[in-house]
């Protein structure tokens, strides 16, 4: 079992190579090859998941074993939360990449797009599994690399533009994100997240730490879109090639920025009420600014991007009630469920987030626009692409059974548990008013009367983009299916478990 | 002390520049600068006063030598930036075909 761990990295980057190495001689085998091995990680990552029963495995790249109890080589570890994640991101790239098939079809050099793809995949990967602070950064590179590029490929004015902005606020980021990387390591002499956490475990609240932390805040914030740092992710969003767009606010966002900040600020550091109010103001703040600044849009993308910062805002705002209570020595039961509440709603908000922009691609993709003003009356037309945008705009905005409703209902519980009536009030707001924004998309894009008589030929997407489109719809059904207490604690509770209880 | 002040500054010259400019060339020159600064802190994070390189020589005794580890880092980060800078100049020259210009003020198709 511990030497699956590495095919994680070794699949997508080996993919990401072998394409545009090999595309010449086999006529367009390059179109599955991504979607075929991010199914066997899905599989392995499922596999990984019952056999370990929440237990974690380490696995020594290169076989550098520890050398007396300091470790000196690279590490991977697979626990629960990480093997959540892998399957969440391998699960949305599959179907990102099925998807792309018959939309990149216009695009010229699609053997490129896809090897980016499956780099993009490969960085997520490796900052999910990495338990090494600089290997982090690289892989963090490598996948935000791999997404300019990939923002930049259709290559028209909107897309460069959106491309050239990421890249600056992307760049600033990482160099954020360097620096802290360079503190802590002058400051512990180690890199690797456990060694670090029990370096740091002796002094609580020096200046020097608060100084770090603040610096990967806002390096990660910057990664994750939080509200202050948001800039750039409405362009870049918008901007990206549908699939690419589900990748990006579906998996990207949360892989190397809210996952980041929940690995550092709950396994690494000492928690601490300061940070912990830090992480839940800004999260509040996009929570409450993200949907404010959604609901004039009429591009239908720009909307669903600035969406995807509101509700990164909600995962944020959980996390942060949980690290409150737990450092202030709250009922550790009231955190564990802010935190559950935070990461199923992580969870959920890439399938139907990716659905979603999965859908306003199949839009664009058969009308050539995303103007909702210019849509209307697409019910009959296209509707697959109608039943499963009502569903994935219910989840989103949390109506039962879909999966939304469940995630916001635990954290606005635990948010009332824990005595933050307001950011529960708050939380509560913000919902509604991410409804009525869904009910405008729904009702200008697909009921309405046919707007101009050029819409009137559209026609339904072909079959492997309603595909991806029907299972991630019966996925934010069945996702709801993780309330239930048996499933509940293989799929959630361990991940939970995972970042409250530190590496002894 | 004026070694990591001096690092600080060039860093600090970078943003400026990347702030105030308005030219796209020069926005990714002051990336660049901070970019070196962080590179130029990263080293000196390992180095230990009167220390020689860290090369074992079994003729010799192991002396005080400077931590190895950060230079290691700072090839890495050198690696990376290479590729953020490559393709940074790059769509800045996709940039100038489609516009004819390299004036962000004069880019700004996308708002809000």
């Amino acid at each position: 079992m511990d030497s699956l761990v590495p095919l994680f990295l070794i699949i997508p980057l080996g993919i990401a190579f072998i394409i545009p190495l090999a595309w010449r001689f086999i006529q367009g085998f390059y179109r599955y090859l991504p979607a075929a091995g991010m199914l066997a990680m899905v599989v392995m990552a499922f596999n990984m998941l019952f056999s370990l029963q929440g237990e974690s495995i380490e696995y020594m790249v290169g076989g550098w074993q520890p050398v007396d109890n300091i470790p000196i080589g690279i590490s991977l570890i697979a626990d629960p939360l990480s093997l959540m994640m892998l399957i969440v991101v391998n699960m949305i790239g599959l179907m990102a990449g099925l998807f792309s098939i018959p939309y990149i079809d216009k695009y010229t050099g699609e053997n490129y797009y896809y090897s980016l793809f499956s780099l993009m995949v490969a960085g997520m990967n490796g900052v999910v599994l990495t338990g090494d602070l600089f290997n982090m950064f690289v892989f963090l590179e490598v996948s935000v690399i791999a997404s300019y590029a990939l923002v930049a490929f259709g290559s028209s004015r909107d897309e460069l533009e959106a491309s050239f902005k990421y890249q600056v606020l992307g760049g600033i980021a990482s160099m954020l994100i360097l620096f802290s990387l360079a503190m802590t390591y002058w400051y512990t002499g180690t890199l690797n997240i456990a060694d670090v956490s029990l370096v740091l475990r002796s002094d609580t609240g020096s200046n020097t730490t608060l100084f770090i932390q603040l610096f990967m805040i806002a390096g990660f914030g910057l990664k994750a879109a939080m509200i202050p740092f948001h800039a750039w992710l409405p362009d870049a969003h918008s901007s990206a090639p549908s699939p690419v767009s589900a990748m990006l606010s579906g998996v990207l966002i949360k892989a190397i920025g809210v996952y980041a900040i929940l690995r550092l600020f709950f396994s690494m550091f000492e928690m601490s009420v300061e940070m912990g109010w830090v992480i839940t103001s800004i999260g509040a703040l996009s929570m409450v600014l993200g949907v404010i600044l959604a609901i004039g849009q009429w591009d239908m993308k720009r909307l669903l991007a600035y969406h995807s910062i509101s509700q990164m805002g909600y995962v944020m705002t959980a996390s942060g009630i949980a690290m409150v209570v737990t450092a202030s020595g709250g009922d550790p039961g009231v955190a564990a469920l802010a935190l559950a509440g935070g990461l199923f709603h992580m969870f959920n908000h890439a399938f139907f987030k990716g659905l979603l922009f999965l859908n306003a691609g199949a839009l664009e993709y058969s009308t050539g626009t995303r103007n909702l003003k210019e849509l209307g009356g697409l019910q009959d037309l296209m509707p697959v692409t109608s039943l499963t945008n009502l569903g994935a705009s219910l989840s989103i905005s949390g109506i039962p059974p879909f999966n939304g409703f469940f995630s916001k209902l635990i954290i606005i519980i635990a948010a009332v548990k824990g005595k933050f009536y307001f950011l529960a009030l708050l939380a509560v707001i913000v919902s509604i008013i991410t409804l009525a924004s869904f009910m405008k998309v729904q009702r200008y894009a697909f009921l309405d009367r046919l707007k101009s008589p050029k819409l009137a030929k559209v026609k339904e997407v072909p079959f492997l983009m309603t595909l991806p489109m029907i299972v991630m719809a019966i996925m934010c059904l069945a996702m709801s299916l993780m309330i239930i207490p048996g499933i509940r604690d293989t799929f959630l509770m361990d991940a939970v478990n995972t970042l409250l209880s530190k590496i002894s | 002390m004026i070694p990591y002040l001096l690092c600080f500054l060039l860093f600090l010259t970078g943003l400026y520049g990347v702030l105030t400019r308005k030219n796209i060339i020069k926005i990714i020159i002051g990336l660049c600068i901070m970019e070196y600064s962080l590179y130029i802190f990263l080293a000196m994070t390992g180095y230990i006063e009167g220390g020689s390189a860290p090369i074992i020589d079994p003729s010799k005794p192991a002396g005080l030598v400077v931590d190895p580890l950060p230079q290691a880092f700072v090839l890495t980060a050198i690696v990376i930036g290479l590729a953020t800078t490559a393709l940074l100049l790059a769509i800045a020259i996709r940039l100038y075909k489609k516009y004819k210009t390299f004036d962000i003020d004069r880019i700004n198709t996308l708002k809000g």
